[in-house]
């Protein structure tokens, strides 16, 4: 048994340096590392935001929601490429270029609030109407999720779709002895209104209250004349509103993730994210998000490699849910009083 | 109606984003682009043609073998997954020589199966398992990846199976004792001094970065370069496949003002990682093994790709004529990297059908004692299972395309 579980063990633990902890690296490149983090975790909390609206709303967790984001990366991919976008930074004046990118942004969103809204009405409000328990509603999600990942596969084949530069990123400023990148202001920027906005729209809009209500008691909702379904697809749309967007910035960020499991990883991460924050919060989201690729880039610098860098991200997970179980700012939807 | 302010708003918001995106790129600094790394003016010139052995033994042989229709050759490895091209490639060129020899000859119909790995040593075994139970196939050409090889080397044991792998190039596959185990070019350990040789030597680099990916290549790879780098290295740094953010990488490599980065790995997570490179402004040179030599490379990491040279135990089949024409008009494209690989590999064991070696035990013994030249390099191999004199290319992006530049590590 014990040299059955030996053999099992990575290769690199026979090294004699197996984990090591940089410390100068991660002090010399904190603040860009702090950068990076905060651009890729608000890419996480967009996508952790689709998670979290329709657990609050129907306790389903939704794993087709990473093929809601990835049919946003190529909603970005088929326009750009369509507008004449290529491996090389565009030679067009920035007018054009954010005329470009809108248009690629409003396709995305179309392409992912599509995709969530097919995936309501076709795969879960089925279920509904036939009061399936609850685990079918997930091992639906999983089937779904594999459904339109292998069906993207066939049609576009294994390879990512190639690289689409939408402009060339420079440096505009210095903080700490680090360049800030413009990729980096509009992704942060860009993503911390589109939550802004989400958030005040659950919080006060009449809509946003239906959502609320049904999150909380739907059938009390029901009886108070909110009507129940309009609200569940309301919520799977507004998720795969902020999946497209968040799509935008995936693929300006890493231009060769447009491929038929691109979605994958990054669901999951986006799930832990929700998790880590609250599941069924909204803040939670945008702090689980912003956490989560903090810690990934922090651990990647000090540990030097990014199987652990998963680990640690994992391990702080499962530390804050033994603390707080909720997740760091609960999981309340419907009370919320935000 | 609310919903409707809302979508305007986020527009807006969007808009805004953009706005900033522009104004940035007005006021971009000139001079901050190239905040590390030292730039690269080596310029070595594209090789045009290379030498082939005159005597080659070619698929077709002499057009008079028989052999029992039922006679099967297969190819295992990765068909679909993210570095499906390399497994592409080989099959193609299997598939080749196979269609050259059932053309020729009438009385020997060999026929030819496809098990697809996805190149992942998870789920390598169900097919091998699969394969090795057909009795009707008696070799096999594959696997293509170091980590599904090492997966699946006992399976092939157990049941006799003779297997030529066209592009597995970690040094221990051969170190297990295994006897049906043929590898059909240079390993690691010949393949990461020669490397090391090449960034130091030709590339005229001083300062190296190495990064590894978590695979069984990418760490044998790793380490048998970082070994022949010597006191060039300044830094390693270790990624995950799968992974596509490689910003706390590029953040260390940058500090460490590096002249040159040499990625052990393969080119679903290469790609990426020169485009990011790139994209936060390093000027040095990158180097990636065969596991980056691919098109896919180029296409992945768009225009950064133009900073890339790649090592490779593989001989340019391109610029090979008969077998360049043959392939082109077969596949309906340039022959890829291992294509020619793929397609010795295959001769070797239909050669020996043709010899009468219809059987496993048969055709296992016939690899064991071949000695004769094919299209790419002459294929003899020692008890363990390695050639005996196997030979390092070195190839550059030059317009978009990958060109071979000429033997290296010498």
């Amino acid at each position: 048994m014990i040299p059955t579980l030996l053999t099992m063990l990575p290769a690199s633990a026979s090294d004699s340096s197996w984990i090591t902890f940089d410390i100068p690296s991660l002090l010399q490149n904190f603040w860009s590392a702090t950068f990076d983090g905060l651009t890729f975790g608000s890419i996480y909390a967009l996508v952790a935001l689709g998670y979290t609206l329709v657990y609050g709303v129907l306790n389903l967790i939704n794993f087709a929601h990473s093929e809601v984001f990835i049919m946003g990366c190529y909603g970005v991919f088929f326009t750009l490429s369509f507008l004449g976008f290529g491996p090389s930074a565009p030679n067009l004046s920035i007018g054009s270029i954010i005329v470009n990118l809108l248009l690629a942004l409003v396709v995305a969103i179309c392409a992912s609030a599509l995709t969530a809204f097919l995936l309501e009405r076709l795969a879960y409000k089925p279920l509904r109407k036939r009061n399936a328990p609850r685990l079918v509603f997930l091992i639906t999600a999983i089937g779904a999720s594999f459904t339109i990942q292998y069906t993207i596969f066939l049609v576009r084949g294994p390879n990512p779709e190639p690289a689409l530069t939408m402009f060339r990123s420079r440096p505009i400023f210095e903080v700490f002895g680090t360049f800030i990148y413009d990729q980096q202001l509009i992704i942060v920027i860009a993503a911390v209104i589109m939550m802004v906005i989400t958030e005040r729209f659950i919080s006060k809009s009449r809509t946003g209250r239906g959502i609320r209500a049904v999150a909380q008691d739907p059938d009390t909702a029901t009886l108070m004349g909110v009507n129940k379904e309009k609200i569940i697809i309301t919520t799977f749309v507004i998720g795969g509103i902020l999946a497209g967007a968040a799509a935008l910035f995936y693929v300006m960020k890493i231009p060769s993730g447009v491929q038929y499991n691109g979605g994958f990883i990054l669901g999951i991460k986006a799930f832990a994210a929700a998790v880590l924050g609250g599941i069924g919060n909204v803040r939670g989201a945008l702090l689980g998000g912003l956490l989560l690729g903090l810690i990934g880039n922090y651990g990647q610098i000090l540990l030097g490699n990014s199987q652990w860098t998963d680990v640690v991200a994992f391990v702080v997970l499962v530390l804050v849910l033994l603390l707080r179980p909720e997740g760091i700012l609960g999981t309340s939807l419907g009370r919320s009083k935000a | 109606m609310y919903r409707k302010q809302v979508m305007t708003t986020l527009a807006a918001a969007a808009t805004l984003g953009m706005l900033m995106a522009g104004c940035a790129n007005q006021a971009a600094p000139q001079s901050s682009g190239s905040a590390g790394g030292g730039s690269t003016t080596v310029n070595i010139p594209a090789l045009t043609s290379i030498q082939t052995p005159k005597d080659a033994v070619l698929p077709a042989g002499n057009g008079k073998a028989t052999c029992p229709a039922t006679t099967t050759l297969a190819y295992i490895g990765a068909e679909t997954g993210a570095n499906a091209q390399l497994g592409i490639n080989i099959f193609n060129g299997v598939q080749l020589a196979v269609s050259q020899h059932n053309k020729a000859n009438a009385n020997c119909q060999v026929q030819f199966k496809k098990f697809d790995t996805e190149g992942d040593p998870n789920k390598a075994t169900g097919p091998v398992t699969q394969a090795t139970k057909e009795a009707d196939i008696i070799g096999v050409v594959g696997l293509p990846f170091s980590g599904e090889s090492k997966a699946t080397g006992n399976i092939f044991e157990q049941q006799k199976l003779v297997h030529i792998t066209p592009a597995a190039t970690n040094p221990t596959l051969t170190q297990n004792g295994w006897t049906t185990f043929f590898r059909g070019l240079g390993n690691d350990a010949v393949q990461g001094p020669a490397a090391a040789k090449f960034i130091t030597g030709k590339l005229g680099a001083k300062k190296v970065y190495l990064v590894q990916d978590d695979s069984d290549y990418g760490i044998g790879l790793g380490k048998t370069t970082s070994d022949g780098l010597g006191s060039a290295l300044i830094g390693t740094d270790k990624v995950t496949t799968g992974q596509k953010d490689f910003s706390a990488t590029i953040s260390k490599i940058m500090n460490a003002k590096a002249d040159a980065v040499f990625y052990s790995g393969y080119y679903a997570e290469g790609a990426p990682f020169d485009q990011q490179l790139v994209a936060k402004g390093f000027t040095g040179t990158f180097i990636g093994p065969d596991g980056l030599k691919d098109d896919q490379f180029i296409k992945q990491a768009g225009d950064a790709s133009a900073n890339a040279f790649f090592t490779c135990p593989c001989i340019p089949g391109e610029l090979i004529p008969t077998f360049e024409s043959a392939y082109k008009a077969a596949n309906n494209m340039e022959p890829g990297t291992y294509s020619i690989e793929g397609y010795d590999a295959a001769t070797v064991l239909l050669a020996g059908i043709d010899a009468g070696n219809q059987d496993r035990a048969k055709l296992l013994s016939w690899v064991k004692s071949y000695d004769k030249d094919g299209l790419s390099k002459h294929y003899k191999w020692n008890d363990k299972g390695e050639l005996q004199a196997p030979t390092v290319y070195g190839y550059k992006v030059e317009n978009g395309k990958i060109v071979p530049i000429g033997a290296i590590g010498e």
